[in-house]
């Protein structure tokens, strides 16, 4: 039998799929319906002439739960490829973050320098906010996160994952 | 029936076009607003016959029988709203148990979708976890493409249902018809052949084992007649004994005494205690199913297990594989056997005799034995005389859901594949009768059979009335115990025998049923009348209702109680000796 007492540990699937009418739904569902973790969905299409899409999944589960993800995308009759990254070599993972604080005085320099630290970029100011753009892994996007719940974090708004290997092979 | 390619035609004419080229000759529908065009298209044609049904799952459930009976595809036609949501069991059904459909709905026009219109629902969003693929057909373009993908999808790789909604104005559109010639996937494209070097590992095993076993399953039986043929050479050619679960009887030949009955929840003592001790296991497009395992943490402990399937999904899910081979279950077995022979490979003769040795001391506690009755009539005993006076290779038998379809699949012996249709995934009542229609539809000169339960059998009455206006004499075998006995059986043995809402109260007069509907109604009660009575349901050309009143309390035997493992079965004589709900264990009462 399988074994079930497997360590869960997180994973980034690339599944390219054609283009069409629900297929993003299709994915979801299965996940869904199987009980599945997603705790990072992205999607765009990017090869327009072939409508293709790249959806890239953050997802966690034993090995052998993996294993079942990758052979149920796979079973979806509109999917290309699924490749499990995390298994498959090295790879690059980035992350995109629109974060904005408020306030005043002390805290609102403080968030400036952290931002200046952490690379983020200003997108817009005001005299009593930031919005701060930031890109990276996201553990990095969690951490600034963190730093600027103190500083007046309002509000936060993140792209999910966006990976791809290392190398020169493609897909 | 040469296909019009670049002709110009109504949305409405391709659907029956792309039908015709597909080598349908059946369809089974019912119509509605959303579909007037294409049954207006119908009406201008003879070539396609259309089977009206009482009710959309009716529908379904016919196209299935008919599918499971041929290997070619089911089809349906409905309307939108009600009639797509009414059709959504049977695509269910079909999804679990592997069945090729293709079925059509019709759509509110494309301006009014998502307006709340008159009939609409949202179809596709409905059936995405009910069919294998579906389509919305945004263009009338598009329309005979994604026909005839829809018809390669249904029946490749992994059969299964597939939905093409189409709204209505596209019905109406014109447009340039294309052919089922130049369809190729963009994307399914299942793999077939399976890996050689897999193969060789998998024959290594055969050639080393002591004690094999073949577990086979409902793949081989998808995966056409000529696989059921070469499995039994195989099989023959290796020595070794052989199970199946209840989606593959027939693919090999019951009367072989190489068989061992079906395994699982109700299989026989043999093929489950042989399933447990064995070293290789060799399981050949079967899926490890919850009623086959038992405990999955105490199936067969100590055995390799030889893995073939064309779905990689199935692989690894439940119980890992040591050799696992993705492909069809055909071409594997071919391959096996030409490598078996290839390298002169032979079995342990040794090891085998004294593994035949242990089977036959399992064999002779005849697991299927029941005490027979002078005065009422055992179901047992009324599956083995329809048995005795039905079989032949012209022979179908359907069944419903509950204890009759595990007496048929213990007592009806199945020599030939595509001859045994049954609701195994989904357990759908109300499957067995409209699949007995399909079934006749497609053999007309056949001896079609449902082994029904009481309760079961309402659910799909209304489909009589098809039955009596297709003249479609199928013979509709009531195993009539007054109550759901399968739940009555659970309840006995896990609820404290507090038989809630089980007993099939109120029944209807099923002999004045079958008069009402203009067909023919037979009532049996006494043992000795049985064989004369059977005699007449097959004598009479009409459909018939066969009101067989069996014993009420009888349990359904060998059982694994849920949560056990399969040499914790039980038997029907020690059973009524001990009190079963208590060997199953508080964890085993939470599952089904
Ligand atoms: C009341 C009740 C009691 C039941 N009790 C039992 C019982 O005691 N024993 C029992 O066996 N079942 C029982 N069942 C049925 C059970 O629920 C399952 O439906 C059944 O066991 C599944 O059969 P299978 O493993 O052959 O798989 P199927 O559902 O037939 O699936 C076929 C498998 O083969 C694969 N396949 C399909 N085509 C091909 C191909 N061309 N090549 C290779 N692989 C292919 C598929 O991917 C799939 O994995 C019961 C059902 C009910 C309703
Ligand atoms: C549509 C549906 N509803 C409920 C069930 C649960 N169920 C399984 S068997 C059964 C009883 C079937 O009774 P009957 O048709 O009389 O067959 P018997 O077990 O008595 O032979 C029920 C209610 C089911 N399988 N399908
Ligand atoms: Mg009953």
């Amino acid at each position: 039998m399988l074994a079930k007492n497997e360590p869960v540990s997180r994973h980034v699937l690339s599944v390219l799929v054609d283009n069409e009418p629900g297929v993003l739904g299709r994915v979801v569902g299965l996940f869904s319906g199987r009980g599945y973790n997603i705790e990072s969905l992205t999607v765009s299409e990017t090869e327009h002439d072939k409508h293709v899409s790249r959806i890239t999944i953050v997802t966690s589960g034993t090995p052998a739960i993996i294993d079942q993800i990758e052979a149920q995308l796979g079973r979806l009759v509109p999917v290309h490829t699924v490749v499990d990254l995390t298994n498959s070599g090295p790879s690059v993972e980035r992350e995109l973050a629109l974060i904005k604080v408020a306030g005043a005085g002390d805290a609102r320099a403080e968030a400036l320098r952290l931002a200046d630290a952490f690379r983020a970029r200003v997108m817009d100011a005001t005299t009593e906010s930031f919005v701060f753009e930031l890109t990276g892994k996201p553990d990095k996007l969690d951490q600034f996160i963190s730093l600027m719940l103190p500083l007046g974090l309002v509000e936060v708004s993140r792209t999910g994952v966006a990976a791809i290997s290392r190398g020169p092979k493609g897909m | 029936m040469g296909s019009k390619a670049g002709a110009q035609m109504t949305g409405a004419e391709m659907v029956i076009r792309a039908l015709l080229d597909q080598g349908v000759d059946t369809i089974f529908g019912y119509p509605g607003g959303a579909v007037l065009p294409i049954y207006d298209a119908l009406f201008q044609q003879n070539e396609l016959q259309h089977i009206l049904v009482r009710h959309e799952q009716g529908a379904t459930h016919s196209a299935e029988g008919y599918a499971r009976s041929t290997g070619k595809v089911g089809v349906v036609l409905v309307t939108s709203g009600p009639g797509a949501t009414n059709a959504v069991t049977g695509m269910v059904d079909a999804l679990m148990d592997s069945i090729p459909l293709v079925v059509i709905t019709g759509q509110v026009p494309t301006h009014l979708i998502g307006s709340d219109a008159f009939q609409e629902c949202d179809t596709v969003g409905i059936t995405r976890a009910a069919t294998k693929h579906n389509y919305l057909v945004k263009s009338v373009e598009e329309l005979p493409r994604i026909l005839h993908e829809a018809f390669y999808v249904a029946r490749s790789g992994r059969p299964g249902p597939v939905l093409v909604d189409i709204p209505k104005d596209i019905q109406f559109a014109a447009g340039a018809y294309t052919g089922p010639e130049d369809v190729e996937h963009r994307t399914y494209k299942p793999r077939v052949e399976g890996d050689e070097a897999k193969i060789r590992e998998a024959i290594e095993l055969m050639a080393n084992a002591k004690r094999p076993v073949f577990y086979t399953g409902g793949g081989v039986i998808n995966s056409g007649t000529k696989a059921s043929e070469a499995l039994r050479e195989l099989v023959r050619l290796t020595g070794f004994p052989i199970t199946s679960t209840l989606m593959g009887l027939g693919a090999y030949p019951h009367s072989d005494k190489q068989w061992l009955g079906m395994l699982g929840m109700h299989g026989t003592w043999e093929a489950n205690h042989t399933m447990h001790d064995c070293d290789v296991m060799i399981c050949l497009g079967a899926r490890f199913d919850d009623r086959v395992t038992g405990r999955v943490d105490a199936f067969s402990p100590g055995s390799k297990k030889i893995h073939v399937d064309i779905d990689p999904s199935s692989i690894n899910k439940i119980v890992r594989a040591d050799v696992p081979i993705i492909g069809d279950v055909g071409n594997v077995i071919l391959e096996m056997t030409r490598i078996w022979k290839a390298e002169k490979k032979k079995a342990d003769k040794d090891a085998l005799a004294k593994w035949w040795q242990q089977i036959d001391r399992w064999r002779a506690r005849k697991s299927l034995n029941y005490s027979n009755s002078k005065t009422v009539i055992k179901p047992q005993y009324a599956v083995q005389r329809l048995y005795e006076l039905t079989k032949g290779p012209n022979t179908y038998i359907t069944t419903e859901v509950g204890q009759h379809q595990m007496w048929a699949a213990q007592y009806y012996g199945f020599e030939e594949p595509n001859r045994w249709m049954t609701s195994g995934g989904l357990g759908t009542m109300g499957y067995g009768l409209p699949a007995a229609l399909g079934v006749q539809v497609a053999h007309p000169d056949a001896l079609v059979c449902c082994i029904a339960g009481e309760a079961s059998v309402l659910m799909n009455m209304q489909e009589m009335s098809t039955a009596a206006q297709h003249r479609l004499p199928v013979k509709i075998f009531i195993m009539n115990n007054e109550y759901m006995g399968m739940v009555r059986q659970w309840q006995q043995l896990l609820h404290g025998s507090r038989y809630s809402q089980s007993y099939s109260e109120a029944l209807p007069d099923f002999v004045k049923l079958a008069e009402a509907y203009g067909c023919y109604g037979i009532r049996c009660e006494d043992p000795a009348d049985l064989d004369a009575k059977i005699k007449e349901m097959i004598e009479v050309d009409a459909p018939v209702l066969f009101d067989c009143r069996v014993e009420k309390m009888e349990n359904c035997f060998p059982m694994i109680p849920s949560g056990k493992a399969h040499n914790e079965m039980i038997l029907g004589d020690a059973a009524a000796a001990e009190d079963i709900g208590s060997v199953i264990t508080e964890e085993g009462k939470m599952l089904v």
